[in-house]
């Protein structure tokens, strides 16, 4: 029977692994974009962990609404990823200061 | 006890495939790691009973969301070289910033306020509750009008998606077809009045 603690325990890993590779990998925009769904993917599991202990529908339902809203955000963050590749040639975060003046 | 090490052989992956997602030096692999976990994650979502919510996990992430990424990250002709540059620097740094969540993360379980033990002893759900359309019921009469809004939210990222990287100006190469019904005949071809010539030599 699985507990409660070990999905806490594994999806709190699942957030600190995506924390550092978060600082690990801060060049490249790509793989910052995939850390951001892992954490995503984290706090998912957080909500259905408690919908199941608590028999509780809703933490089901906020999972629905944020795989629907992380969708939504990918989809336009490689938009943005795109678009700034064609007219930088690159995604390498420390090339991107044209904003610092 | 079966589901047990069901449980920690899924976890394990996941975990697994979320230190290869940070740590590879390819997107593409990075990106396919996270393929992995999240079938994993989905493995785990069964088990848990939410049976509808694991089954979008791969139809939604890994049907169209990953796909996307790894349509970007092979359409992009990335350098990697230099993005790899801070790698060895910024390891220790991380490193230290996720032991500390760790730590702060693990010191809820010990608190006074949180005695999830209560938590552990759950009443399996009957076998006849269908977790597809309980979550159905809720959602289209609890919840529409959320999910109305959550219906607006993709269109709008429709939109803005679609709007970002359209191609306009000189470089997009598109037909005109009105144009080219009405072309004349004096358009593409010119007489030219000319003696004729002789072969010489």
């Amino acid at each position: 029977m699985i507990t409660l603690g070990q999905v806490l325990i594994l999806a709190a890993i699942l957030f600190c692994i995506s924390v550092a590779g978060i600082f690990i990998n801060r060049k490249n925009v790509i793989i910052l974009l995939m850390c951001i769904e892992l954490m995503l993917l984290s706090v998912n599991m957080n909500f259905i962990a408690f919908s199941h202990f608590l028999h509780d529908m809703a933490g089901q339902i906020f999972v629905f609404f944020i795989l629907t809203v992380a969708a939504a955000e990918s989809a336009i963050g490689l938009a943005i990823l795109v678009v700034l590749f064609r007219n930088r040639n690159t995604i390498n975060v420390e090339e991107l200061g044209t904003l610092k003046g | 006890m079966i589901t047990q090490y069901i449980f920690y052989f899924f976890a394990a992956l996941l975990i697994i495939a979320a230190g290869m997602v940070v740590t590879v030096r390819n997107p593409v692999h990075a990106a396919l790691f996270l393929v992995l976990a999240f079938f994993s994650t989905s493995a785990v979502w069964l088990m848990l009973e939410a049976e509808f919510l694991a089954i979008v996990l791969i139809l939604v992430y890994v049907g169209a969301v990953m796909v996307l990424f790894l349509f970007v990250v092979m359409m992009l002709d990335i350098n990697l070289v230099p993005m790899r540059e801070g790698f060895a620097r910024f390891l220790p740094v991380g490193i230290i910033i996720a032991l500390l969540m760790a730590i702060a993360m693990g010191s809820v379980f010990t608190a006074i306020y949180f005695n999830g033990a209560h938590l552990d002893v759950v009443t399996p759900t009957a076998t006849d509750v269908n977790n597809s359309r309980e979550l159905g019921k809720l959602l289209f009469t609890e919840y529409l009008y959320p999910f109305e809004i959550a219906g607006a939210i993709l269109l709008v990222a429709i939109v803005a998606a679609i709007s970002l990287t359209l191609r306009t100006g000189r470089s997009k190469k598109t037909q005109d077809p009105s144009a080219q019904v009405s072309v004349k005949r004096a358009d593409r071809v010119r007489m030219v009045k000319m003696k004729s010539e002789k072969k010489s030599g």
